[in-house]
């Protein structure tokens, strides 16, 4: 799963298989952070509009 | 009791009433708990699996729920990708839905692995060649991206909007939500072809063995296609259940004739795609294997040529028919009719896909090998069943799921039942 995992090879199966996996969880991690950081901001300043 | 939970301006039932509905679900559900815990404590001896049925009804269970729940990947490319903004009055519903699907399909795995505690194995000692590797793997991150999607929803909660964080949380979210909807589209294109790639790479199985793409079987594209095409399908399904028993218009026709047509025409363009894979699979790549198509129809009890036609024709053909015609599609009895059709379509394709490949004979030695599941198995897949009516009566009770609901029943109803 991860490059110190002692059964991770450094070839292209491994490169596209878990690559694209952990493109999918960054963005995932990437907006939630992005939204919660926000969320924070907005309430300290009550600078968010209503949707 | 309740009243501060519930959305402004919607009408429920009483607490007890809920109360009670709720109850009598439960029991089906603390059924199927038990069942799971026969299966966790006892072991998979308490399902009728063998060597033939490595995969059971609870892998049909998983695949069935994993194709009606498309709906949820495929609204959201609609309706955030593709600026469908029509959507907008079914996507909360969609997600929900989505949401049960996959969860109860994670916890179907986490009983047909049998020790649910090696469970994280997969993830940790991954098998890059397995197809299987990569249906967990999308698995489980699309359903942290519908749990991403349903929050915004749970936090626009009467109370939960009050606390100014989450007010502006889920406004942030909902922001972003076509970054989300975009991730869970590639998560939902791989994993939901893989599933159907597992039957197509199978060449021990002629049955289910498909030429295709470079590494990618047909099979892996007529999967991902169909979830696309039938998810909707459940989606109106499900809304057409929830409207008849709370005797409230939830959503408005133009929405659900929109969201109808487009799985019309994408039942009718999968069928076609289907047709034709059947028929090269019939005539070129079985024979070439040393199979006649009589082979896997004939000689056992169950599995005859109305299967083929079941699911094909009257489950495939008539819906995608009903749907794309303006005047079929508009009268609600044909609609409901092949929304119907549709699903059980789609959870008989399954059924084929995982069950009948296993029954067929393959050696000349062989006979065909029918398999009834136990008691366990079937309770253990109601279990998803009870669940997801009891977070669609909850989130319908305390969340604003449908946005049109206020609008569409102004004049109350004169009876009112949930």
């Amino acid at each position: 799963m991860f490059p110190f995992s002692f059964e991770w090879v450094w070839d292209m199966g491994h490169m596209i298989f878990f690559g694209g996996f952990w493109y999918a969880i960054s963005i995932l991690g990437a907006g939630m952070t992005f939204c919660i950081l926000k969320a924070a901001y907005d309430t300290m300043n009550e600078s968010g509009e209503s949707h | 009791m309740d009243s501060a939970l519930i959305p402004e301006g919607a009408k429920r039932c009483s607490f007890p009433k809920f109360t009670i509905g709720i109850a009598i679900v439960s029991a089906v559900l603390l059924w199927g708990v038990y069942a799971m815990f026969l299966c966790w404590f006892k072991g998979l001896n308490q399902t009728n699996m063998n060597d033939y049925y490595g995969f059971a009804l609870w892998i049909w269970a998983d695949l069935a729920v994993i194709a009606v729940g498309g709906g949820a990947f495929f609204t959201g490319l609609l309706k955030y990708i593709l600026k469908v903004d029509e959507l907008k009055n079914i996507i909360n519903f969609a997600v929900i839905i989505g949401f049960i699907c996959y969860s109860s399909a994670l916890l179907i795995l986490a009983i047909d692995i049998g020790q649910p505690l090696r469970g994280w194995f997969i993830f940790w000692h991954a098998n890059i060649h397995s197809m299987l590797t990569e249906v967990a793997f999308c698995l489980s991150a699309y359903f942290a991206v519908l749990t991403i999607e349903f929050i915004p929803n749970i936090l626009e909660n009467r109370q939960a909007n009050k606390v100014p964080f989450f007010h502006h949380l889920a406004h942030n979210m909902h922001g972003v939500m076509a970054v989300f909807a975009a991730t869970g589209a590639f998560l939902s294109f791989f994993h939901q072809g893989s599933l159907g790639g597992v039957a197509g790479v199978m060449f021990g199985r002629p049955f289910a063995v498909r030429e295709g793409l470079l590494i990618w079987p047909w099979t892996f594209f007529l999967f991902t296609w169909s979830a696309a095409a039938f998810g909707p399908c459940f989606t109106l399904l499900v809304t057409k259940i929830t409207e008849t028993i709370t005797g409230k218009k939830l959503v408005s026709d133009k929405t659900v004739f929109l969201l109808a047509k487009i799985s019309g025409w994408m039942i009718s363009t999968y069928i076609i795609a289907k047709i034709i894979d059947t028929i090269y699979w019939a005539t070129v790549t079985a024979p070439s294997l040393g199979f006649s198509l009589s082979h896997f129809y004939t000689n056992n009890s169950f599995y005859g040529y109305w299967i083929l036609i079941t699911e094909i024709v009257l489950c495939g053909v008539v819906p995608g028919l009903i749907l794309i015609m303006k005047s079929t599609r508009e009268n609600p009895t044909l609609r409901l009719i092949a929304i119907i059709l549709g699903t059980i379509g789609v959870c008989l394709n399954r059924w084929v896909m995982v069950l009948q490949i296993m029954a067929v004979p393959v050696m000349s030695f062989d006979t065909w090998a029918l398999y009834i599941p136990s008691w366990q198995e079937i309770a253990t897949t109601v279990l998803p069943v009870a669940y997801g009516i009891i977070l669609i009566a909850i989130t319908y009770r305390y969340l604003p799921v449908f946005p049109q609901e206020k609008e569409l029943n102004s004049v109350e109803p004169a009876v009112e039942a949930e």
